[in-house]
């Protein structure tokens, strides 16, 4: 949003930084990111905040990155806060500039990123009065945002800054708008930095459980014969994943993940069973549907995992470890919740608890996992196609599951959870909540200004690929290595797959034709490959990763094939729509229903 | 199947910094999340900076729970407690012009003013204003008390009507303040 509006005369004769304790509000806004460890920030300049660009030039120790849509901005400090638990910031101008920050907000807000958005705003007077690029920021962020300001005076630079971040990174975290008047930017004061803690007189980040609602959780849990955990988002948040494995170990309970709680729990731990839900395992869901607990941890029973909540997990008592007050029996009501942080609740249950096995009931689910192996696709003959899942199997074994997987949203992204097997937290960075398509690539680049020594590899459908693709650009002008892996079926898969399953085959507005993703690579000075047949994705890995540049491999896959097993949106969580059987038995049957197959 | 829990009006209050846009971000919540507001009134404290509202919601316990555990999560909520299950105080306040001109040409305004009059006592509402054609009452009370003496006037013609909104307190020595200053009271305990 270049469009700049009158460019005000240099004003930088107070900014001696070295002699002068007067700094213009542009100039603090710098210093009070740089005072909270901010080290990159993602943006795209324009009229309203190029009082704050003008003075990036003298604060050498942030890297800004320009992005070719703001967009892109917002997801790249999603995707860096997501890999490396740190508050990421963008930087956007007023009206567009800051709208077009709205969908990268609203991501991190459905799957609590920490990340503070800061915004340039038209000067306080002209506020109101529909002046050039003028939006209501603050109104139309309100509620995609944990909190947000709207800054008028120089003074409340600093202040409000250190309480945003505070606030973004505290608690359940989430992204936070500090909104700045241009007049803010420019006006010259002495500004002061507090070193004290943040208090805030009505903000409450904290939880802990009381000691008898730990005693009653013991007691449920010595009770259960058919136990489960779940492992949520929180897990990673809270980095409570040893603990959780210390726990699991000491009480023998099989753990499910949720798609954000992919890592949290090691995929090739004996008591992991894989991720529960729509996309879920088959043995996965069923065993819900027959367990007597289930210990939900860091999770808050979205629509996704759950089904239609009528027959959801009706056998079990629930306890619910949860940071947030406000999901407690949102959806599911439980009978017993332990508001708190992950960590210190697992750590405080870890302590209590006798050490239990419970031999038969795993021994059930192992029976239920039996019939899932023979639809595999894993399991398929190679006919000599791509399919998508054989990709994600050996992306996974020829990077030993050690890479930093960033996807996009929809049929890529199930398989990749399928097939991905997640071994360490913060190594899958994923849209849950909101969904994002177009997410991966930048998200992916902020992941690498993250996590400079982590592989990494976005994993992107054609459809998403195409919505934030420019980024490639980006990815050039600051040497920004990424692999990316396009799953190319040449239709937005996910939605052809529900229109093949429900809405009679009819395919409206899903072919998509995508450009020559190669060619595309090349034209933006990187490298590009293309992939069809099984035989060829080791090699192609291999150069993608030697590559210094950001290299593109355009797997072409089977183009008509789905993600199973699948619960249809608001089903009963045991009714699956299966994998046709690869030994042989079955003929034919696009898909079959009913929990006994 | 869990028994339906019963959805009643609930009463909460909450003080609130008073700073620009608090109450939109109030308003906000209850649109988002879908809560019906019966009533919602905001008005300065003794303290200063301090706001106070008073949310006149539909609810069951539980959903009243949950709505105050959504208003802890904004930054500038600073207490919230639901006062409907306890000893309280609830008033709204209610004007209420009525014609005294009444369409038979027989009936004397001085008769019909006269029986405005003895409903008022009867309501214990204050006569605040008469003009040659029009009187306007002032009645403070519970909601169902304002309601009967609306129903009441109807007959006579009703020219206009305005009310505050519902403002509320616990009884005794209870103080929401007192009980925020104590600190991390843990919203989901407070149903």
């Amino acid at each position: 949003m270049t469009a700049a509006a009158k460019p005000t005369p240099s004003a930088n004769v107070s900014a001696d930084a070295e002699t002068s304790p007067e700094r213009l509000g542009a100039e603090v806004i710098w210093e009070a990111l740089i005072r909270e460890g901010v080290d990159v920030v993602f943006g795209y300049p324009g009229g309203a905040v190029m009082p704050a660009y003008d003075a990036l030039s003298k604060y050498p120790q942030v890297r800004h990155i320009l992005t070719r849509h703001e967009q892109g901005a917002a997801h790249m400090a999603d995707g860096y806060a997501r890999a490396s638990g740190r508050v990421g910031v963008c930087i956007a101008t007023s009206g567009p500039g800051a709208t077009n920050l709205v969908t990268g907000i609203a991501t991190a807000m459905l799957d609590s990123v920490p990340m503070v958005a800061i915004t340039g705003q038209v000067a306080a007077p002209l506020i109101g009065t529909d002046a050039f690029q003028e939006t209501d920021v603050t109104g139309v962020t309100l509620p995609i945002t944990k909190h947000n300001y709207l800054v008028t005076r120089a003074e409340d630079i600093a202040p409000t800054i250190r309480e945003a971040f505070y606030v973004a990174r505290s608690g359940r975290p989430g992204p936070v708008v500090v909104d700045i008047t241009k007049d803010a930017q420019q006006a010259t004061i002495i500004p002061e930095y507090s070193t004290e803690p943040v208090r805030l007189p009505g903000y409450r980040p904290e939880h802990h459980p009381s000691g008898s609602d730990y005693s009653a959780a013991v007691e449920m849990i010595a009770q259960a014969r058919k136990p489960l955990l779940f492992c949520g988002h929180g897990v990673i948040k809270s980095g409570a994943t040893d603990t959780l494995i210390a726990f699991a170990e000491r009480t023998d309970i099989p753990v499910a993940v949720t798609l954000l709680g992919l890592g949290g729990f090691p995929a090739s731990h004996p008591l992991s069973l894989g991720m529960m839900g729509m996309h879920g395992e088959a043995w996965v869901n069923q065993a819900i549907q027959e367990a007597d607990l289930i210990i939900a941890v860091g999770m808050r029973f979205d629509d996704r995992v759950t089904g239609t909540l009528s027959t959801y997990a009706k056998n079990a008592k629930k306890i619910h470890v949860e940071l947030d007050p406000a999901e407690i029996n949102k959806n599911v009501r439980v009978d017993l919740p332990l508001i708190g942080n992950a960590g210190d609740v697992l750590e405080e249950l870890l302590a209590r608890v006798a050490p239990s096995s419970h031999p038969d009931w795993r021994g059930r689910i192992d029976e239920l996992k039996g019939d899932s192996a023979v639809r595999d696709i894993r399991s398929m003959p190679d006919n000599g196609r791509l399919f998508a899942a054989h990709v994600m199997h050996d992306l996974w074994q020829l990077t030993d599951g050690k890479a930093l997987i960033v996807t996009d949203v929809g049929q890529h992204q199930m398989w990749e959870a399928q097939y991905y097997k997640h071994d360490y937290p913060r190594k899958l960075v994923t849209s849950g909540g909101l969904g994002t398509m177009g997410f991966a690539l930048p998200a992916a680049m902020g992941a690498r200004l993250a996590c400079p020594d982590d592989e990494i590899w976005v994993i992107a459908g054609d459809g998403g690929f195409q919505m934030t693709s420019p980024e490639l650009a980006t990815c050039k002008q600051e040497n920004i290595k990424v692999n990316i892996a396009i799953i190319n079926n040449g239709y937005l898969g996910m939605v052809r797959q529900w229109q093949q399953f429900f809405y009679g085959g009819r395919y409206v507005a899903t072919p998509i034709v995508s450009p020559d993703f190669v060619k595309l690579a090349d034209a933006h000075g990187l490298e590009g490959l293309r992939v069809t047949r099984r035989a060829d994705i080791p090699a192609a890995v291999a150069t993608a990763r030697a590559n210094d540049v950001t290299t593109i491999i355009d797997f072409r896959v089977e183009q008509e094939d789905s993600v199973y097993p699948m619960v249809p949106s608001g089903s009963d969580l045991g009714t699956m729509i299966r994998r046709p059987r690869v030994d042989g038995g079955e003929h034919n049957p696009i898909f079959e229903t009913g929990k006994d197959k | 199947m869990q028994p339906q829990p019963v959805v009643t009006q609930r009463t909460l209050v909450a003080y609130v910094e008073d700073l620009p846009g608090v109450l939109n971000r109030v308003a906000s919540l209850f649109r988002r999340r879908n809560y019906n507001i019966v009533s919602l009134t905001v008005g300065r404290t003794h303290e200063p900076g301090m706001s106070r509202i008073t949310l006149v919601v539909e609810a069951d316990p539980d959903v009243s729970r949950r709505i105050q555990a959504n208003l802890y999560k904004l930054v500038n909520v600073v207490s919230v407690e639901d006062i409907t299950d306890v000893p309280n105080l609830i008033r709204d306040v209610a004007l209420i012009k009525v014609s005294t001109n009444q369409s038979d040409a027989e009936t004397d305004a001085a008769v019909v003013r006269e029986a405005i009059c003895r409903l008022a006592e009867d309501y214990r509402a204050r006569v605040v204003d008469v003009a040659d054609d029009a009187m306007t009452l002032e009645v403070a009370g519970r909601l169902e008390k304002i309601e009967k003496i609306v129903e009441a006037l109807r007959p006579f013609g009703i020219l206009e009507m305005a009310q505050s909104g519902v403002i509320a307190m616990s009884r005794g020595g209870q103080s929401l303040v007192a009980a925020q200053k104590n600190a991390a009271r843990d919203p989901h305990r407070a149903a």
